[in-house]
């Protein structure tokens, strides 16, 4: 019998249909990857399963747990099977934890409520299971507040929690997303490694295959609320056919066509010059009176881009890529150094002067929703750089201009006049480039432009740049966690670690045979799809 | 945290400085100087002046200054003219009235506001939570001096129990004292409740939302429970701000309700000071009242760090 | 306009008719505005003529809420006294937002030590209980409306600065903001086109809130013989008057008061309204 059994599972919210008979199950012990895009339900048939689900939702079928009928069971009933035998981790490790109190009360709470143990018993099994998950107690005490840790660290805590009791099942919803790929990796194999210690049961949400088939042996894609398909994992992600797995497999692997590359030897002059540039925050205040050491965010970086060469620049979060993509835009000082674009200083120039280089020098950012101001019209936020234009051009011009800049990202003339919230995050993200163009700059910095993206819109927009590249001409610096973006857009990579520039050469190289720690460390936490089917057919066998 | 009470202590101490020099140009810039007043308009200029002398009046404005500053450091807040008794008597006479009556309306208010906002939020959308915020909405539209009005006219005209105002004083005995300041302090605080059962409330539903309170439900905790392990003492932080800009709201709300109850108190006092341009008594009991209000301000401050562990930088 | 601009603003129309605190606030303040903007035209009595014969009346079909000891109509009293704290309260918010508004945006704008020292400023009027120092400003300047519309006005200068600066502070990390530094925008810019408009609604919500505690505040000023002088009539001074003849005559300070109550419950239904329509993440929470 399953541990978990999930039978034609229907919820809607206030009327709005989001689970459409969801069939699932997960035997004792067994890991499941449960995987879709944004908005097909993955994450709601988690909390269906906790009943945790949002005020106003109501839900139809049946979902058995351990022979409990989980949707006709008392609250009471719920209380006792949540953090005993289910345990649940989330997405956001940042907003996952109680601000004012200690890591101890927050992994004994649970402890204590389900067992009965007294202070003492049950913050000596806190302690253990927090050594269990990589929190050792000489840098970890259990007096730690949730604000002390990191990201990465107070994931583990909440690992710590969910795992505490030794659930039969654990459900994590997408437990690495807002993580970068090493961090990702160390989280994966720790809950791995939880869940055949205590042959627990793991359902893992995540919208990235590649991940999953590492992770699971079974798999259920979801859209739309529907389950598309469901298999063993090798076997279903290896033969695709259902055309959506297949979609969803070939977005994930995606390189855009792009025939002519632009070598870094290239006899052109340079057209980006980055020369020993150094960024220092002031350190925080340690007393009223001493103020901190500065934390040198970007330490003594050079490097040069020629016309039209694509380059990727990928680091770990914190590393100082997105700092140094700001100074480059001139929207930081650097502490020391210069930064000369088409052959002259950006430093130490006021707006009026920046105006050409800004011409020749736009961004495109991550975030599809925060990109626009919500209360603009589509032709406002396209013609926005215009601004920098020295003669101001007319409104029938204006809107030419901003007709050719959809034009050549797929939109239509008539998008013109809607507003950014009509708009699909893939589309949105057409929009930022629409804008980023329009002044057909010479240079595009693109800040993590697909990570907020579903694969296969990803893929689509990957395209898009590429396409871009060589038909204007235009050169890239795209600022990356992600390597197989790195690798199927870009000429060239730098690996960024701790402020400094460790490693730079051509894309395949680099990625192919990393020399640094970093750039090792990144290649080989990156997941890939068809490295973890083969590992998955050699382990079968 | 102690970096940052102490830096707190210093901004206090800074505000309380620019307050003084602030209060001390008003007062210079009303006509008329205390010579005069005290005199009459009839006076011979050879007497004024000589009063002038006397007073230390005629010395520049900065000395004048500084020597107020420097009276105030020892406790010395000058002389009043009209009562002819230093005004640190004269302030203490009062604040005998006035202290208690802020006290007992911060506490009564608190008190109410409080449990109010909690069980509104606990029992959101239902009865209970509309009958809840629709009394407080109209509480907080009630003028604290007309509530005090009807208050007089139903328990002290209608049904007698206690004086329309005035104060016996101390030594007539505890309890015809507390009488005296029962109607004020309720007049005080039930406007004050009022909002702040809206903010308890509100401040409630916003840390429910959050998703540390699905992580405790996810453990197995039943809503009631974490309700007050987790929630509460994460909302009691923007309480705790209104808490503490209430007080100077209630300081202020002395002056008119004292006014209506006839209570000898520091509002009623400043007042007539004002009215009689009795500069050194308005003065020193302005600054007494903004230090008192920085002094509040402080202490939400060290609430503050006791409620949220992130304020506590390790050093 | 463009088409969709007038439909969006037919979605916000439709929200606020379906918004009951925003209807009846809305209402209310539409009655009490009317009723000020009328005593300019009509009033049942004149309101400067005594009439000595006709005092301390009890409600009545001719005095619907009686008259005071000088025979005046209570209910013209209140009418007139209605523009009375309207004016004060408005042109007091006024005030507030005009140097309060920029004050803030340039705060967040400059940050550094421009922001330090409006923040101290702000330390420095909160300080002040606001009452107590009206009084003084008043006293100084001596009694009378337009120096309570200065000494509220003070008051909501910082309340505003605060609420822009909050707004404003929160905004300039986005980034749409980003991207318009980096179309070359300079901060005035972009304050105008993309701060303001976004941070339109938070202060609108707070106008109507200080509107309302400007009535509250005009009305304990001119109770205290600080605000608008007779023989101009206002609520406050109305409800001063009552007091000494509450024993016999009651009704002297229940409508005044009423008045009062009914015109700050309406602006602040109003408030709650205009928040849930601007805002829906706040609704949700309330």
């Amino acid at each position: 019998m399953s541990l978990l059994e999930i039978e034609n599972l229907t919820l809607d919210i206030g009327g709005t249909p989001i689970l459409k008979g969801v069939d699932l199950s997960i035997a004792e012990g067994e890991v499941m990857g449960l995987v879709g895009e944004s908005g097909s339900g993955k994450s709601m048939t988690a909390l269906a399963i906790m009943q945790l689900m949002p005020y106003a939702a109501r839900a139809s079928g049946r979902v058995t747990f351990n022979g409990i009928d989980i949707l006709g069971a008392s609250e009471q009933a719920m209380c006792r099977l949540r953090g005993d035998d289910i345990g649940m981790v989330f997405q956001e490790p940042m907003t996952a934890l109680n601000p004012v109190k200690t890591i101890g009360e927050q992994v004994s709470e649970g402890i204590r409520w389900h067992t009965g143990a007294n202070r003492a018993d049950a913050e000596a099994r806190a302690r253990k299971i927090l050594d269990r998950v990589g929190l050792p107690e000489a840098k970890f005490p259990l007096s730690r507040y949730p604000h002390e840790l990191s990201g990465g660290q107070r994931q583990r805590v909440v690992i710590a929690i969910a795992c505490a009791l030794k659930p039969k099942l654990l459900i994590a919803d997408e437990p690495t997303t807002a993580l970068d790929v090493v961090l990702q990796k160390q989280i994966l194999e720790l809950l791995k490694d939880l869940v055949d210690e205590n042959r627990m049961g793991l359902l893992l949400i995540s919208h990235d295959l590649a991940v999953v088939a590492d992770m699971a042996d079974r798999v259920t894609i979801m859209r739309h609320g529907e389950v598309m398909e469901d298999g063993e994992t090798a076997k279903t992600l290896s033969e695709q056919v259902h055309p959506y797995t297949r979609q969803l497999a070939q977005a994930s692997m995606h390189v855009p066509a792009r025939p002519h590359t632009t070598a870094a030897s290239s006899k052109a002059e340079n057209l980006l010059e980055i020369r020993n540039v150094s960024r220092d925050y002031p350190g925080r205040r340690v007393s009223l009176f001493r103020k901190g050491e500065p934390f040198r965010a970007v330490n003594d970086v050079s490097f040069s881009l020629k016309p039209g060469q694509s380059v990727a620049l990928v680091g770990r979060s914190g590393c100082g890529k997105s700092t140094l993509a700001r100074m480059i835009l001139a929207l930081d000082a650097p502490t020391a150094g210069d930064i000369r674009f088409l052959g002259d200083s950006l430093l130490g120039k006021d707006e009026t002067a920046l105006r050409p280089f800004r011409r020749n020098m736009q961004v495109v950012f991550q975030d599809p929703y925060g990109s626009f101001n919500p209360r603009h019209t589509v032709e406002r936020l396209v013609s926005e750089p215009l601004h920098l234009l020295d003669g101001k051009p007319t409104p029938a011009e204006r809107r030419e201009r901003v007709a050719k800049a959809l034009h050549e990202v797929g939109l239509a003339k008539a998008d013109m006049d809607k507003y950014p919230h009509e708009f699909s995050g893939g589309q949105r993200q057409r929009l930022s480039i629409a804008r980023a163009i329009i002044t057909e700059p010479k240079l595009i910095v693109a800040d993590e432009p697909v990570s907020a993206l579903d694969v296969s819109i990803r893929a689509q927009i990957l395209d898009l740049f590429a396409d871009l590249n060589q038909r204007l001409g235009v050169a890239y610096l795209f600022i990356t966690h992600d390597l197989t973006v790195a690798r199927a857009i870009t000429d060239e990579v730098m690996v960024m670690h701790d402020g400094r520039i460790v490693e730079e050469g051509r894309t395949g190289d680099i990625l192919d045979h990393p020399q640094s720690d970093a750039a090792k460390a990144l290649v080989a936490a990156a997941p890939d799809l068809h490295r973890a089917i083969a590992k998955r057919f050699q382990e079968q066998g | 945290m102690t970096a940052f009470l102490l830096k707190r202590l210093l901004i206090g101490l800074a505000t309380l400085v620019v307050a003084s020099l602030v209060v001390f140009t008003v007062m210079e810039i009303l006509p008329g100087d205390a010579a005069m007043l005290m005199l009459g308009m009839n006076a011979s200029p050879a007497a004024l002046d000589a009063l002038r002398e006397q007073m230390g009046l005629n010395q520049p404005v900065i000395m004048r200054y500084l020597n107020w500053m420097a009276g105030l450091a020892v406790g010395d807040f000058g002389r009043s003219f009209t009562y002819s008794s230093p005004v640190i008597d004269l302030i203490a006479e009062r604040a005998v009235v006035s202290l208690p009556l802020a006290l007992m309306a911060l506490v009564m208010s608190t008190a109410i506001a409080i449990p109010v906002g909690l069980f509104a939020a606990a029992r959101r959308g239902k009865t209970a939570d509309a009958v809840a915020m629709g009394a407080a909405q109209i509480g907080v539209a009630v003028p604290n001096f007309w509530f005090a009005l009807l208050l007089v006219y139903v328990f002290a005209v209608w049904l007698r129990w206690v004086p329309a105002g005035g104060f016996p004083g101390w030594s007539a005995g505890l309890w015809p004292g507390l009488k005296a300041l029962i109607l004020p302090s309720v007049a005080l605080a039930l406007p004050q409740a009022a909002i702040l059962a809206r903010v308890t409330r509100s401040a409630m539903l916003e840390v429910l939302g959050e998703d540390y309170i699905r992580t405790a439900r996810a453990k197995g905790m039943p809503r009631r429970i974490v309700l007050w392990r987790h929630a509460l003492r994460n909302a009691m932080i923007p309480v705790l701000t209104i808490l503490g800009l209430q007080f100077a709201f209630l300081l202020a709300g002395t002056i008119i309700i004292e006014n209506v109850f006839y209570l000898p108190g520091l509002g009623r006092l400043v007042f007539q000071a004002i009215t009689q341009r009795d500069l050194i008594v308005v003065e020193g009991v302005v600054i007494l009242l903004v230090a008192s209000v920085i002094v509040v301000n402080l202490l939400v401050d060290l609430a503050y760090a006791l409620v949220d562990p992130r304020l506590r930088i390790r050093a | 306009m463009s088409v969709r601009e007038s439909g969006q603003e037919a979605g916000i129309l439709r929200q606020a008719f379906a918004s009951r605190s925003f209807l009846t606030g809305f209402v209310i303040t539409a009655v009490i505005a009317a009723m000020a903007l009328m005593s300019y035209l009509w009033t049942p009595f004149d309101v400067t003529v005594l009439i000595i014969a006709d005092r301390m009346q009890t409600p009545s079909a001719v005095h619907w809420f009686g008259t005071d000891h000088f025979g005046r109509d209570i209910l013209s009293m209140i009418m007139v006294g209605a523009r009375n704290s309207i004016a004060v309260a408005l042109v007091a918010v006024g005030i507030g937002m005009g140097i309060g508004i920029p004050l803030g945006c340039w705060a967040a704008a400059r940050g550094g030590v421009a922001d330090e020292v409006l923040m101290r400023f702000n330390d420095l009027v909160f300080a002040f209980p606001a009452l107590l120092s009206a009084v003084m400003i008043t006293a100084v300047f001596g009694p009378g409306a337009i120096n309570a519309i200065i000494a509220i006005g003070i008051f909501n200068v910082p309340v505003f600065a605060r609420v822009a600066r909050a707004g404003a502070l929160a905004l300039w990390p986005r980034e749409y903001i980003l991207a318009a530094r980096a179309s070359g925008k300079g901060k005035a810019l972009i304050t105008i086109e993309h701060i303001l408009p976004n941070i339109a609604s938070m202060l609108l919500v707070q106008g109507t809130i200080q509107f309302a505690l400007g009535i509250l505040a005009e009305a304990s000023l001119s109770y205290l013989g600080l605000g608008a002088q007779p023989p101009m009539p206002s609520w406050g001074r109305m409800l001063f008057d009552a007091q000494t003849r509450m024993m016999v005559a009651p009704y002297l300070a229940i409508f005044p008061g009423m008045a009062i109550v009914i015109t700050v419950l309406g602006l602040n239904l109003l408030g709650d309204g205009l928040r849930d329509i601007l805002d829906p993440k706040l609704r949700r929470e309330r």
